[in-house]
């Protein structure tokens, strides 16, 4: 009987195990994206490395949008080329092809040596590009990383456009097996880095723009003390600092919806009976504080409670 | 209030001097150093080391997530903009013609004297070649219909290319051809700078390719008693173009020797050093093309005199030589 009644709690705790291996896993996966960067003053900043993927999202709408400029300007000029001598648009059209060879090899290098050291896909995606060594990003290493687009890019597709006779597929094939390590040099190495980027000796990294939002533990600050939600230091301590994220995350981002599970699994956790008049918005931001305050107690300590696992004392 | 929390504190001190930052920071990255007033610079190497104090701290003290995120992205921001360039671009181009591209293409000696003998060996190859036998000239170029420049050629009919008649229409489809020829021959050069990463091997059969249809062509000349003539011809642009590819292959040696052989530094630190010195000879390449294509369209058609075509080839010479290679003073020591 023991036996049966045990197993369905046996099992949350092996699934709850199994999640946090997962979430620790992830963990280190991230911890393996990011690189320390001491600053002179002596302070640590961690730069997260782009990953493959992000960079050939940036890099598909640089293309997309230098295909834009590219047929825009040509349509132009076979518009205007019906106003246009004969004589005119054969220039015209030589001044083109040349504006066609600096948008195919100048688009990144102008905006890459820019203030924002990233082109137009980049900044979507919130990437730039950054000297490997910390120091600054100069424009030689702007020129390196790109003029090597040739052979990452360009060798690729020249040789899938090539074919013809039985040999020449046969050397288009050994072609595209060579020229392709080149593309997919950044998939195959821990920086993430182009042979450009090694070259160079610059690599890309996440620069998104965060936004200071307002600290959740103000309304228990400025709102005026009510004895409605004190904890005692158990209730505090059910969790640690990966379960106050996740709360500041849902206080945040989450809806209405969720914020009452969250609640009601807070509630059940540590055993709080709901008084009359408590809104869960107004539980979630009282725990939140008092696990914050707890939990930055035992911080200053030097004990930091990983998560709610963590019951070393 | 006492048992306020410690973080909500630290952050209520800090947060207008974290924001008072970004918000110059923002003016800076979108409109240039300009838009900052003398105020702004002043504050602006202090905010940015209370901002990483800031950051040290909270991580020590705060476990606001938001907060963290935020003053690693500010702090991020704020030091690649205080370490980061703030020249313009303009004296980025200055800074280059003085001093970057001379110094780069002087470092090169030994790879440009490589590649010089790889583009005119394969030039040579071909000229004797062909000289001892045209068909030669076939197996290179294969057949195409449309060019009068074979050996099938008459000596009238490969004058005629050499030379405008006064009067003559077409001078506009030269023009779009110089723009076609630039495109053509600056992608080149950039390839072969780029395929020396793979130890240069590929950029010495470019450069021997486009010798040896040099080549090719020049025997079909020389053949019909015109070597005089089509010396001038190529060479009024063609010192410029041809020192530009052989610039460019000598960056590409210069990569692929730093990857190939890289010394008692790490393979990794050897190419870098020796990619961005490469790759500013091949920026250099590009200019010389563009001073080539417009020498070509402009001044191989004006001027029909040889001699006046073999001044200007050895004036452009002596100018390369001597900028590139006339010992000076580093600026700035």
């Amino acid at each position: 009987m023991t036996a049966q009644a045990a197993t369905p709690v046996k099992q949350m705790e092996i699934e709850a195990a199994r999640r946090r291996r997962a979430r620790m896993a992830e963990a280190q996966r991230l911890n393996k994206m990011t690189r320390e960067l001491v600053t002179p003053e002596g302070a640590k900043l961690h730069l997260k490395l782009a990953t493959a993927a992000e960079r050939a999202g940036a890099f598909a709408m640089d293309v997309a949008i230098q295909w834009a400029i590219v047929i825009g300007t040509l349509l132009g000029l076979s518009y205007g080329a019906a106003s246009m001598g004969i004589q005119n648009v054969n220039i015209a059209f030589a001044f083109w092809l040349v504006f066609y060879f600096f948008i195919r090899n100048f688009y990144y290098i102008f905006f890459e040596i820019g203030r924002k050291a990233a082109t137009p896909g980049k900044r979507a995606l919130g990437l730039r590009v950054a000297s490997r060594d910390g120091g600054r990003l100069t424009a030689n290493a702007v020129l390196a990383r790109n003029f090597t687009r040739e052979i990452e890019v360009g060798l690729p597709i020249q040789f899938l456009l090539m074919g013809g006779d039985q040999l020449g597929a046969w050397m288009a094939v050994f072609g595209l097996l060579w020229s392709g390590v080149f593309l997919f040099f950044p998939v195959f190495n821990k920086d993430k880095l182009r042979v450009g980027d090694l070259i160079a000796g610059t690599w890309v990294i996440k620069a998104p723009k965060v936004k200071l939002m307002g600290d959740i533990a103000q309304v228990t600050v400025t709102a005026p003390r009510t004895n409605m939600f004190a904890f005692t230091p158990e209730q505090a301590d059910a969790y640690g600092i990966h379960e106050l994220h996740v709360l500041e995350d849902v206080l945040r981002q989450s809806t209405g919806d969720i914020k009452q599970q969250v609640a009601e699994r807070i509630r059940t956790k540590i055993g709080w009976v709901a008084q009359p008049g408590e809104t869960d918005i107004a539980f979630l931001e009282a725990y939140y504080a008092a696990l914050r305050r707890r939990l930055e107690q035992r911080m200053l300590m030097g004990d930091r409670k990983a998560d709610k696992f963590d019951v070393r004392r | 209030m006492s048992d306020m929390l410690k973080s909500y504190r630290f952050r209520e001190e800090r947060e207008s001097d974290w924001r008072k930052l970004d918000l110059i920071l923002t003016r800076a990255e979108n409109s240039g150093v300009k838009a900052l007033s003398d105020e702004d610079m002043m504050t602006l190497p202090h905010l940015y080391r209370q901002a990483v104090s800031s950051l040290s701290v909270a991580r020590s003290i705060s476990l606001d997530q938001n907060v963290i995120t935020y003053l690693e992205g500010l702090c991020t921001r704020a030091y690649f903009y205080v370490y980061g360039a703030r020249t313009s671009l303009g004296e980025r181009m200055a800074q280059f013609i003085r001093a970057d591209w001379p110094e780069a293409v002087r470092g090169a000696v030994l790879s440009t004297i490589l590649a010089a003998l790889f583009l005119f060996g394969g030039a040579a190859l071909a000229f004797f070649l062909c000289l001892q036998d045209m068909d030669w000239y076939w197996t290179i170029h294969g057949h195409s219909f449309g060019e009068i420049r074979t050996p099938d050629a008459t000596v009238e009919q490969l004058r005629s290319t050499i030379y405008t008649e006064p009067g003559e229409i077409g001078q506009d489809r030269l023009t779009a051809f110089a723009g076609f020829l630039f495109n053509n021959n600056a992608q080149i050069a950039l390839f072969a700078f780029a395929l020396g990463f793979a130890f240069g091997i590929p950029t010495a059969w470019l450069l021997v390719w486009n010798g040896i249809i040099l080549g090719s062509m020049y025997a079909v000349f020389w053949d019909k008693g015109l070597g005089y003539e089509f010396t001038g011809w190529l060479l009024i642009h063609g010192v410029t173009e041809l020192f530009a590819i052989v610039l460019a292959g000598a960056g590409g040696f210069v990569v692929g020797g730093a990857v190939a052989f890289p010394g008692r530094m790490s393979r990794l630190t050897s190419a870098r050093q020796s990619g961005q010195k490469a790759a500013t000879i091949a920026m250099g390449c590009v200019i010389m093309l563009i001073i080539a294509a417009i020498l070509e369209s402009f001044g191989r058609q004006l001027i029909n005199s040889d001699t006046i075509r073999y001044a200007i080839a050895g004036t452009t010479l002596v100018f390369w030589l001597l900028y590139f290679y006339l010992p000076r003073q580093r600026p700035g020591t």
